[in-house]
């Protein structure tokens, strides 16, 4: 059987074990846009999350998460695949790590040596999917309709990269470093999933590569036994499952940054609402963002007392210096204080307290790094549906 | 003596118990979604599921005509290699377009 075949032949199987009974018993939540029903599942190593979809598995953390901590637990962490064919199962005794091309010594590292045999380290880190918060482009663009949940925050662990590439030493003449992972595509002509970063940016000493999140090893779904964690930088270039860094002489040329995951090389990263870029570049870092965590779309909150919102925000690198909010659809804005400071690759939480009068308050908040970058009060356009990041805004009942 | 080996016995339970096993990729279920049943819906099914599930389909936007679709089932065929002949793409977009468009 080619590897096509038993795909076809093991969704086929699914689809006879599995009536509709199953799915209309399951719990089923509605994102803010049309066509935005999802059905929450539980995937394991992971709480109910809600489906994008199934094969491969795409999962959004329910917004609510966010309100619970500034570090999204790893059972709550979003999940994106972009080629069905997961590795069946990974033996962590047999996981071999190869750092290879354009170098002095080829190296094939055991889990164990690479806990053993270089330094430790840790960052505290937002991965954020380029496409989070599609489905609330105007006009609508194809891909994947996530809501705001396709991002996540945690304390990542492992060897930075730095450290394996002096390892094995980078020959002269070195321009990228490509990454693959264990997952493979669903047929042979597909273009396999490898990313690529410049070598000053893969020897920066920021990049590591990860064994452990939150104190704990990844999950399966989360690139077990490493991904590559690029602080600041989109999901895409955080490699599941990561089992080789090939180093480079010219410029990398694979679909996945030739081709897909690119944005307008310009200022905004965008362009008028319908049309098409003249120039793309790959996306790369994160703009800037902030969330109203602790109340949702509607909801209800007492007249004349005060009411403590809370939220969080964070940036591609560089923090977030000041948080405003506004709680009259943006004509007047107060600072809100920040919560504490776990670096500036994290969610910062932030808060404040407002006296509502009764009636509806469109209430905005906008994030400021400190070297200036903010969040557009319209939102930018650009036909793939990355980088949103515009103001948001909760609507609150007063009564 | 027994007890010793008993001792042994018992440590290599323990180191065997403590040694890392494989992970395994337990598969989400998967279904097939409503409004693919019959008719048009059996051509989608039959060429889409081989790389993906349904829901791929079914949470896009609606509204964005044939178009959009036949550039999706295009870019399907020409990145992603779907082994689909020419005649069953049309049968495909046609599809898309009628349920989803």
């Amino acid at each position: 059987m080619t590897r096509l075949d038993r795909r076809h032949f093991l969704a086929g199987t699914g689809f006879s074990l599995l009536g509709g009974q199953a799915l209309a018993a399951a719990e089923t939540v509605a994102l803010p846009f049309a066509g935005g029903e999802r059905t929450l599942v539980r995937a394991s190593q992971k709480r109910p999350l809600i489906l994008l979809t199934s094969r491969p598995p795409q999962l959004e953390t329910p917004f609510a998460v966010f309100n619970e901590g500034l570090l999204t637990p790893n059972d709550a962490f979003f999940v994106r695949y972009h080629l069905s064919g997961l590795p069946d199962a990974i033996d962590p005794e047999r996981f071999r790590l190869a750092i290879d091309g354009h170098v002095e010594t080829p190296l094939s590292l055991s889990l164990a040596s690479l806990k053993r045999d270089f330094p430790v380290t840790e960052v505290i880190a937002v991965n954020q999917c380029s496409g989070n918060s599609r489905g609330f482009f105007e006009p609508r663009v194809g891909g994947g309709q996530l809501g705001n949940g396709a991002m996540g925050n945690a304390r990542w662990r492992g060897v930075p990269l730095r450290a394996l590439l002096d390892r094995a030493g980078v020959r002269a003449g070195a321009r990228q470093v490509a990454f693959n992972g264990l997952d493979v595509p669903p047929a042979d002509g597909v273009p396999d999933f490898v990313k690529a970063l410049d070598i000053d940016h893969a020897r920066d000493g920021e990049v590591l590569v990860a064994w452990a999140m939150n104190g704990a090893d990844l999950p399966f779904l989360n690139g077990y036994p490493l991904r590559l964690v690029v602080p600041g930088h989109y999901g895409t270039y955080w490699v599941k499952h990561l089992s080789e860094i090939n180093v480079v002489d010219a410029e990398f040329g694979g679909y996945w940054m030739k081709t897909a995951y690119r944005v307008p090389n310009n200022a905004c990263a965008c362009v008028a609402p319908g049309t098409k870029p003249d120039k793309t570049r790959p996306i790369n870092r994160f703009n800037v963002r902030s969330f109203v965590t602790s109340h949702g779309e509607g909801a209800q909150v007492a007249a004349g007392r005060v009411t403590e919102l809370r939220g969080i925000a964070f940036s591609g690198g560089a923090g977030a210096a000041r948080v405003l909010v506004s709680a009259d659809g943006g004509a007047n804005w107060s600072e809100a204080r920040l919560g504490e400071d776990l670096g500036r690759f994290s969610f910062r939480e932030w808060r404040l307290g407002l006296r509502l009068a009764a009636g509806r308050h469109a209430i905005k908040v906008r994030a400021f790094t400190a070297d200036g970058e903010t969040q557009p009060l319209e939102p930018r356009w650009q036909p793939a549906g990355y980088m949103r990041n515009v103001v948001e805004t909760v609507t609150l009942e007063a009564s | 003596m027994r007890a010793l080996l008993l001792g042994l016995g018992a440590l290599a339970l323990s180191s065997a118990a403590l040694a890392a096993r494989p992970v395994r990729y337990v598969p989400l279920p998967e279904a097939i979604p409503a409004g693919f049943a019959g008719g048009d819906g059996d051509v989608i099914v039959r060429n889409c599921t081989a790389c993906h599930s349904l829901e791929y389909i079914v949470t896009q936007p609606r509204g964005k005509g044939a178009q959009f679709w036949r550039d999706a089932v295009t870019k399907m065929i020409t990145v992603y290699k779907a082994p689909i002949e020419p005649a069953e793409a049309e049968a495909v977009s046609a599809a898309l377009a009628a349920k989803f468009g």
